[in-house]
């Protein structure tokens, strides 16, 4: 799959609160989550964004809170995938467990500038700044969570690993 | 090579001889849990996937602790959603309001929690548990709903990081200081995808409601997990628990090798950590609290899953008894479970705390997450023992918390400032 859009460029640290303030989470719909995206740490993102637009972030991207409702409503503000020099950790499990794409690679993630293009292919694993020319190598997923991800998240993986308990 | 504690418990979980950091395994869950807002989601997934029942009613626990009593109308809808789930599968753990607590006291408290257990919840605070000598971790919406279905969880075995505390604490410092202290020397993302295990003479002189508080606090390093090893202190807690979760002991009571592989040791000698307070907007701000000078507040909140105990109310109370809030201040006390209410109303601790101004409670999460019972305005500072002060967590994005233990926080209550102990007079202390 490959991904070309603009970049919202983020530092380190930034936490679920500021990606999805708990204000909003009387509700589980990603439509009206997605109104309020990055509202705490950046209030023009919601109008700014457009569909295939690309987060780029430092180390940490994610931290605090637990709440799925980061990735859906990231998912749902039309941004296509989110490039970071390192991911909190559920945060990276809930983006794999929702089809949220991500990408570790710190030296594209350091180099990049808000209002960049970027080219995400994820087959091949490279992050390309297509406005500064250069191109890089991401880091490959282990390959279970590539399998988790090639089977479109957790739960159908879950599914067939249940059937089989009940089958046996 | 030796096992950590944590490659143990996750070794039997897995049905392994032995497993070690770095592999993926698929452990047994011996409880799920998620609350009112973490919940709604996971309903919506493992209905949306076709699962029709729950690995096992009695392993599961619904706790609405978020945003109720419910604050809104899609509050109340949210809790409607998992109340309605609790009731189709037959939950045997869900509270209802009268009767729920904040989750991480509530549930080690009910005795729900044994040593050597497996814990997933999807409320990143879940690593609490680590204090009874289990693995327990935070997960988002999908892998609870996974969890409730399959009963399993796939995890990659952490890297531990051994902390070793020694050395007699100052007076007046707590479990709180030396984690907001330890955050401070390793950053938020210092434990990143790691196992927290806290040890030394400093841990063991440690009140069980202190360990529940540092174990609470592994995930602002970026911690998968936190834990203590088992002892006579973890055996007269679980002991004291209603249902009796030592019943569950045998053969789960484990402890890390000598030879055990650590990816870093740390030491730290408590006599030198100052009371401690993490200044906005990230948990790893640590500051000695007698240097921070005229910080004036608005607000204190006293309580949580990270010190909403009853040790934590009575030492607040233990400063304010007598005395009166600051006129300036709205100090509001968020007590973890009924029980502790109870039991805060029979030893004189709500009474001192109410006749001094504050407010108490009903237990609920409430303003630590922004959510209601205490949300700031723009401009206004708090003072708080929870666990995260990053931007607009307690309410408008341009308000500040800073994170400190009960004794900073009743003693900013007092001053209107921030402030220590001994700044409001109290006579030297901290009972231990």
């Amino acid at each position: 799959m490959i991904f070309e859009g603009t970049v919202h460029a983020y530092g380190r640290d930034v936490d679920t609160d500021v990606i999805i303030p708990a204000r909003y989470l009387n509700t589980s719909d990603p439509a009206e989550l997605a109104r309020h995206c990055m509202e705490d740490i950046d209030a023009g993102f919601v109008t700014s964004v457009r569909p295939g637009d690309i987060i780029v972030a430092q180390e940490n991207f994610g931290c605090g809170s637990s709440r799925e409702h980061a990735p859906v409503a990231i998912k749902a503000s039309g941004v296509s995938v989110v490039v970071a020099a390192s991911f909190a950790r559920i945060f990276y499990r809930n983006a794999i467990n929702t089809g949220l794409p991500i990408v570790v690679c710190p030296a594209a993630a350091g180099g990049a500038k808000a209002g960049d293009r970027l080219r995400v292919d994820l087959d091949a694993g490279t992050v390309e700044n297509l406005t500064q020319g250069k191109k890089y190598d991401a880091e490959a997923f282990p390959p279970f969570m590539q399998e988790l991800i090639d089977r479109g998240g957790l739960l159908p993986y879950v599914k067939s690993r249940v059937a089989e308990t009940e089958g046996a | 090579m030796g096992s950590t504690i944590t490659e143990k418990i996750l070794a039997r979980a897995a049905g392994r001889d032995e497993v070690h950091a770095g592999e993926i395994i698929e452990a047994k869950v011996d409880l799920a849990l998620a609350n009112d807002i973490t919940a709604p989601l996971a309903i919506a997934e493992f209905e949306k996937a076709g699962f029709t029942k729950v690995f096992d009613p009695a392993r599961i626990a619904l706790v609405p602790d978020h945003f109720t009593p419910n604050k809104d109308i899609k509050a109340a809808g949210q809790s409607k959603l998992l109340r309605e789930f609790a009731r189709r599968h037959e939950i045997v753990n869900y509270f209802e309001i009268g009767r729920v607590g904040i989750e991480h006291v509530l549930l080690p408290d009910a005795g729900l929690i044994a040593p050597g257990d497996v814990v997933v919840g999807a409320d990143s605070h879940t690593c609490t548990y680590g204090a009874v000598a289990a693995f327990s971790t935070g997960v988002g919406s999908t892998d609870f709903a996974a969890a409730m279905a399959w009963g399993h969880v796939w995890l990659r075995v952490p890297e531990s990081i051994k902390f070793v505390y020694s050395g007699r604490p100052q007076p007046w410092v707590t479990g709180k200081d030396l984690i907001l202290h330890t955050i401070g020397l390793i950053g938020v993302d210092g434990a990143l995808y790691q196992a927290m295990e806290f040890t030394g003479e400093a841990i063991a002189s440690l009140s069980m409601d202190e360990r529940f508080t540092m174990c609470n606090m592994a995930i602002e390093a970026g911690g998968k997990s936190g834990i203590v090893g088992f002892d006579e202190k973890t055996t007269r807690y679980l002991q004291s628990r209603p249902d009796g979760s030592h019943a569950r002991e045998a053969g789960r009571v484990f402890a890390s090798d000598a030879d055990a592989e650590y990816a870093r040791v740390l030491e730290i000698d408590v006599s030198s950590v100052p009371l401690t307070v993490s200044r906005p907007h990230l948990p790893s701000n640590a500051a000695p609290a007698a240097d921070l000078g005229d910080v004036a507040i608005d607000q204190v909140v006293i309580g949580s899953c990270t010190n909403g105990r009853l040790e934590d109310l009575r030492q607040a109370a233990s400063l304010l008894r007598g005395k009166k809030v600051h006129p300036d201040v709205r100090c509001i006390i968020l007590p973890g479970t009924q029980q502790v209410c109870l039991d805060a109303a029979s030893d004189g601790t709500m009474q001192a705390l109410i006749e001094a101004g504050c407010a108490f409670s009903t237990p609920t999460c409430g303003p630590c997450l922004g959510g209601h019972m205490g949300v700031l305005a723009e401009g206004e500072r708090a003072v708080a023992t929870t666990n995260r002060n990053f931007v607009g967590r307690m309410g408008h994005a341009g308000s500040e918390v800073y994170l400190a233990s009960p004794y900073v926080a009743a003693a900013s209550a007092l001053a209107g400032h921030i402030a220590t102990p001994e700044q409001v007079g109290a006579a030297e202390g901290g009972s231990r």
